[in-house]
């Protein structure tokens, strides 16, 4: 027979402001083991749980029961108040009397009859639980970062600056993300090349950091400390050794008309290039969808020329295994597809472009070599529309694929896009259409003031209706001002949408192989939106930049270091502890159907075959399944599985559940 | 046929590729059939049988034979084979040591549906196309196969064996258009009150023999739940009737997405339960949510309900389709 302790606690006025928290402790001291029953006001304190632990050597408690809030928040608090104690922490029950009762009532005697309940519950459970101990497992002191933009690459370059080897698995030919698109960076105004490309160099010179270029994460097993991920190599058809990075191929390839993604198509490439000038690693890529050679063995120019001899057509795609102690994610973001925004005549016109594609205009590397011209007939625009919260802010059931979030980034890019133009070419007319301007953030609304007042563009509030494209090639704008109450009419000669931003499509199949949340947009989950937030609730993976949420360059940096904080701080230790709560087999009940492996996420059941005593004198051999601790992550999943209820989870086991679901029913 | 099986099984036999014969043997009376291993040429001589009232499914017996010391002759319809594939696919029976002849199967007698009928003194059957001919102390009764046919064979899912090493008789085709479905849909168009009422009628008719357990080959726990005093449900009186009625419901889903439906449930209950219908119920929810799916086709990989793919369906189909 156990000797339960139980402990109320009142949390302010959250839980005793709609329970009766005296009538609960009162309550649950007539319940069958409980030898000792209180209520204090903060349990969570030093002083409350001082009182348990003073209970528990007082009353000689072999089991304690705090209805409390959720376990999520104080169990493991809990359970080291009870282990200094000299208590086995694991027989701590938490009944959620909060999150669970006192929150989600109004009625104080519905709430303190249902918390009776629950605590009555916490108290069955303990009557069955057992003294558990914890393992352990080593921790691989290596991180892997999946990503290359600036998230990835500010995580990698401070990994590693904390002495740990990391890896950066990219899937285009170079890192650098986003950002190497980006021409100037709002607030400050400085280029984004002269930033970002010295810290691609760091990573590619850092002896600590490994850069899988054009490369992609397979799959993922293992946990915490203990990852196991296979990384395929696309084949670049260059030996990456080899080449040097000169150019010449991409000069010589008679395959010139490739669209060239780097400017989002607005110019072309050869069928063998290199992004841009500034690419980590600097190594020719041949494009297999384009590459004669690789299409139909006609060509081979390349392998001709290229003195190095990096070319080799028949490379294959290469799978690599490694292991991690941590993961990061850093997949960023893409624009969303227009397409479905005919209002706006984005496939109809060239002179209707996204913000990226004004970006790359406006960039020296770009195809205009950064003078702003219009891409249907090199002409100098004069009058610029800017379109904001194009599928940003949208309801939820948008049929064109808009966003129910703000995308956070257009208002302060547009300005910059605004006043920049503004000052190169004061003869052009800038309009803004706005639904509303959010420039929160140090320096941010003293710029969009600047663009604003003394750049002298038209920020007009209202939304633009329609774009119609005229015979004279000029583009008449119709859209509402809401302050002026009129309709207006602009004869424009470039339209900008800022379109909204998504997570890449990427990031939903590997949140699957990481088992990692996201929410319904696609953005990974943070554990807590406050308390953790670079930190997925899966252990081990953390969260980096536009991945999570909406994010501009600042803040994807300081999440990129938060996340790599947390990262370091996991493969500091040399030993996690495991959780004791794992499934087992009981050999005698096991039918070696093989049902709980096949369901195991982890991989941690296995077979073996048992010689067993059987009766009469006579032995059988039996194919039982055992579970290796340290994999297993303690789900349940072969626990329901199991026809025979050999499998049971400890700390969790159906007995358990069953008393529990009993006691509310009593 | 009986005496190809029988000619067949003396000579592997003889020649000392098997040490043991399962098979069917004759009871009191002639449609008192019971399985029965024959370790002789004499033994066979003297009581194997194989006739229109062999229905019963000789797989799960394999689980323990084949554990035994040397190898086993099996005789299996099409429809048993689906069960022994299942035991293969969980490790249950060690196929090395079984030797599978298919037998070809046309549809097994309802020895109570011909009873029904007012014959009495049944000394035998025998069949043709589309008539048993019913041998009694009296005269001989033709009557058409589809009035006396079990249940499961008016539905018979496939006369294509799934495995075997030899055949004896024709090789049939796998059936598409069964119709075994029909009474599920009609279940499933009942409301939930009508629904309730007619499974309360005829699960209280059980007896809690454990017969269906017994003799079902998806249930072959070493230890059921249902016999483990740590379940907590063990030689558990009923507390309500319809906690009794609990009972095959739990087995319902333990055999869920293992169920090969052979029918042996139906046909062993006392009490003439439906009891197959949970059983297709589960079968036919699997196919219309995750794809097509017959337990038993395959003795290796993965079963719908033990595999996730990430097009799976969400637990709230349960709701969709219950508001229906």
């Amino acid at each position: 027979m156990q000797r339960i302790g139980v402990f109320v606690c009142h949390c302010g006025t959250n839980i005793a402001g709609t329970v009766d928290v005296k009538a609960v402790a009162e309550a649950l001291k007539n319940e069958q083991g409980v030898v000792f029953s209180t209520e204090y006001q903060y349990m969570c304190s030093e002083a409350g749980q001082s009182l348990i632990k003073n209970a528990i050597k007082e009353h000689n408690l072999t089991g304690v029961v705090v209805c409390s809030c959720s376990p999520r928040m104080h169990e493991a608090t809990f359970r080291k108040t009870a282990q200094s104690a000299g208590l086995n922490p694991y027989m701590v029950e938490i009944a959620n009397i909060r999150e669970q009762c006192s929150w989600i009532h109004k009625d104080m005697e519905k709430a303190t009859e249902k918390a009776i309940i629950l605590g009555r519950a916490a108290i069955a459970k303990v009557h069955l639980n057992a003294p558990l101990i914890a393992g352990e497992s080593p921790v691989v002191k290596r991180a892997l970062v999946i990503g290359g933009g600036i998230a990835g690459i500010q995580t990698a370059l401070d990994i590693a600056d904390a002495g740990f080897e990391v890896d950066i698995v990219e899937k285009k030919p170079t890192i650098g993300g986003k950002m190497t698109q980006l021409d100037k960076t709002f607030p400050t105004l400085d280029c984004a090349a002269c930033i970002l490309t010295p810290k691609m160099v760091d990573c590619a010179q850092n002896e600590k950091i490994k850069i899988y270029s054009y490369s992609e994460v397979e799959s993922v097993s293992g946990f915490v400390g203990n990852f196991s991920v296979k990384i395929k190599k696309k084949a670049r058809f260059v030996d990456e050794n080899k080449c040097t990075g000169c150019g010449l191929c991409t000069e010589k390839c008679p395959m010139k008309k490739v669209p060239n993604e780097f400017n989002l198509g607005m110019n072309n490439r050869s069928a063998i290039y290199i992004p841009f000038a500034q690419a980590v690693p600097k190594v020719a890529t041949i494009d297999p969808d384009h590459c004669n050679m690789l299409k139909n063995g006609k060509c081979g120019l390349c392998a001709k020329i290229c003195t190095a001899g990096a070319i080799d057509y028949k490379q294959q795609d290469e799978i690599v295994e490694e292991k991690y102690g941590a993961i990061v994610v850093a997949t960023g973001y893409n624009p969303i597809s227009l397409e479905k925004y005919d209002e706006f005549a984005y496939s109809q016109s060239k002179d209707v472009i996204t913000s990226l594609e004004f970006e790359r205009l406006t960039n020296a590397a770009g195809p205009t070599s950064g003078k702003l011209l219009r891409p249907s007939d090199g002409e100098h625009p004069h009058t610029i529309v800017f379109v904001q919260c194009v599928g940003s802010r949208c309801s939820a059931d948008d049929s064109k694929g808009g966003k129910s979030y703000c995308s956070k980034i257009c208002c302060m890019y547009t300005a910059k896009h605004a006043m920049l133009t503004r000052e190169k070419y004061p003869d052009t007319d800038v309009y803004v259409f706005y639904i509303d301007v959010r420039t929160p953030g140090k320096s941010f609304d003293e710029f969009y003031r600047r663009a604003a007042e003394q750049y002298g563009v038209h920020y007009i509030k209202g939304m633009v209706g329609k774009v119609i494209p005229q015979a004279d090639g000029k583009l008449l704008v119709q859209g509402s001002d809401l302050i002026a109450n009129e309709q207006l009419k602009i004869n424009a000669d470039l339209v900008v949408l800022a379109a909204a931003i998504e997570p890449d499509k990427s990031a939903r199949p590997l949140a699957t192989m990481l088992t990692a949340s996201m929410d319904t947009n696609d953005f990974f989950t943070e554990a807590h939106p406050k308390l953790r937030p670079v930190e997925s609730p899966t252990a081990g993976i953390f969260l980096s930049g536009a991945c999570q949420g909406p994010k501009d360059i600042p803040e994807t940096v300081s999440q990129a270091s938060a996340a790599a904080a947390k990262a370091i701080g996991l493969l500091c230790k040399d030993k996690l502890t495991c959780n004791p709560c794992v499934a087992h087999s009981d050999e005698m009940m096991c039918n070696g159907c093989s049902q709980c492996a096949n369901v195991c996420p982890y991989g941690a059941i296995s077979y073996e075959e048992k010689e067993f005593r059987m009766p009469n004198r006579t032995t059988a051999i039996r194919r039982v399944a055992s579970v290796n601790p340290a994999v297993c992550q303690g789900c349940g999943a072969c626990t329901v599985t199991c026809p025979s209820g050999a499998m049971d989870l400890k700390g969790f086991s159906n007995r358990q559940i069953m008393a529990e679901v009993d006691a509310i029913c009593r | 046929m009986q005496s190809r099986m029988i000619e067949r099984a003396k000579q592997l036999l003889a020649d000392g590729t098997v040490n043991r014969v399962i098979g069917w043997k004759k009871g009191e009376f002639a449609y008192d059939i019971t399985p029965a291993v024959f370790e002789s040429a004499e033994e066979i001589d003297k009581d194997f049988v194989y006739d229109d009232f062999c229905g019963h499914n000789l797989s799960k017996y394999l689980i323990k034979e084949s554990r035994k010391e040397g190898k086993l002759l099996a005789f299996l319809k099409p429809c048993d084979t689906y069960s022994f594939n299942q035991l293969i696919k969980e490790h249950r029976i060690i196929r090395e040591n079984v030797y599978i002849i298919g037998i070809a199967c046309d549809g097994k007698a309802d020895a109570e549906k011909i009873k029904a009928k007012g014959i009495s003194g049944i000394t035998g059957i025998s069949s043709d196309d589309d008539t048993f001919t019913v041998k009694t102390i009296y005269d001989d009764e033709k009557i058409s196969k589809s009035e006396v046919l079990e249940e499961r064979c008016t539905v018979c899912k496939s006369r294509k064996h799934a495995v075997y090493d030899e055949l004896i008789g024709d090789e049939g085709e796998v059936n598409e258009n069964s119709g075994r479905f029909d009474m599920v849909t009609k279940l499933e168009n009942m409301t939930a009150d009508e629904r309730y009422t007619f499974w309360r009628n005829e699960l209280s008719k059980c007896i809690r023999c454990n017969a269906c357990r017994n003799v079902c080959p998806a249930c072959s726990c070493e230890n059921c739940v249902f016999d483990n005093p740590n379940s907590g449900i063990a030689q558990k009186s009923a507390a309500t009737s319809f906690e009794e009625n609990m009972f095959h419901i739990i087995r319902a889903f333990h055999v869920a997405g293992r169920c090969t439906d052979c029918g042996e449930c139906s046909r062993v209950c006392p009490q003439n339960i439906p009891l197959h219908l949970l059983n297709r119920k589960f079968i036919k929810d699997i196919n219309e949510l995750y794809g097509e799916y017959q337990a038993g086709v395959e003795d290796e990989g993965r079963t719908p309900l033990t595999s996730y793919t990430k097009d799976d369906c969400e637990p709230s189909i349960v709701n969709e389709r219950g508001c229906k």
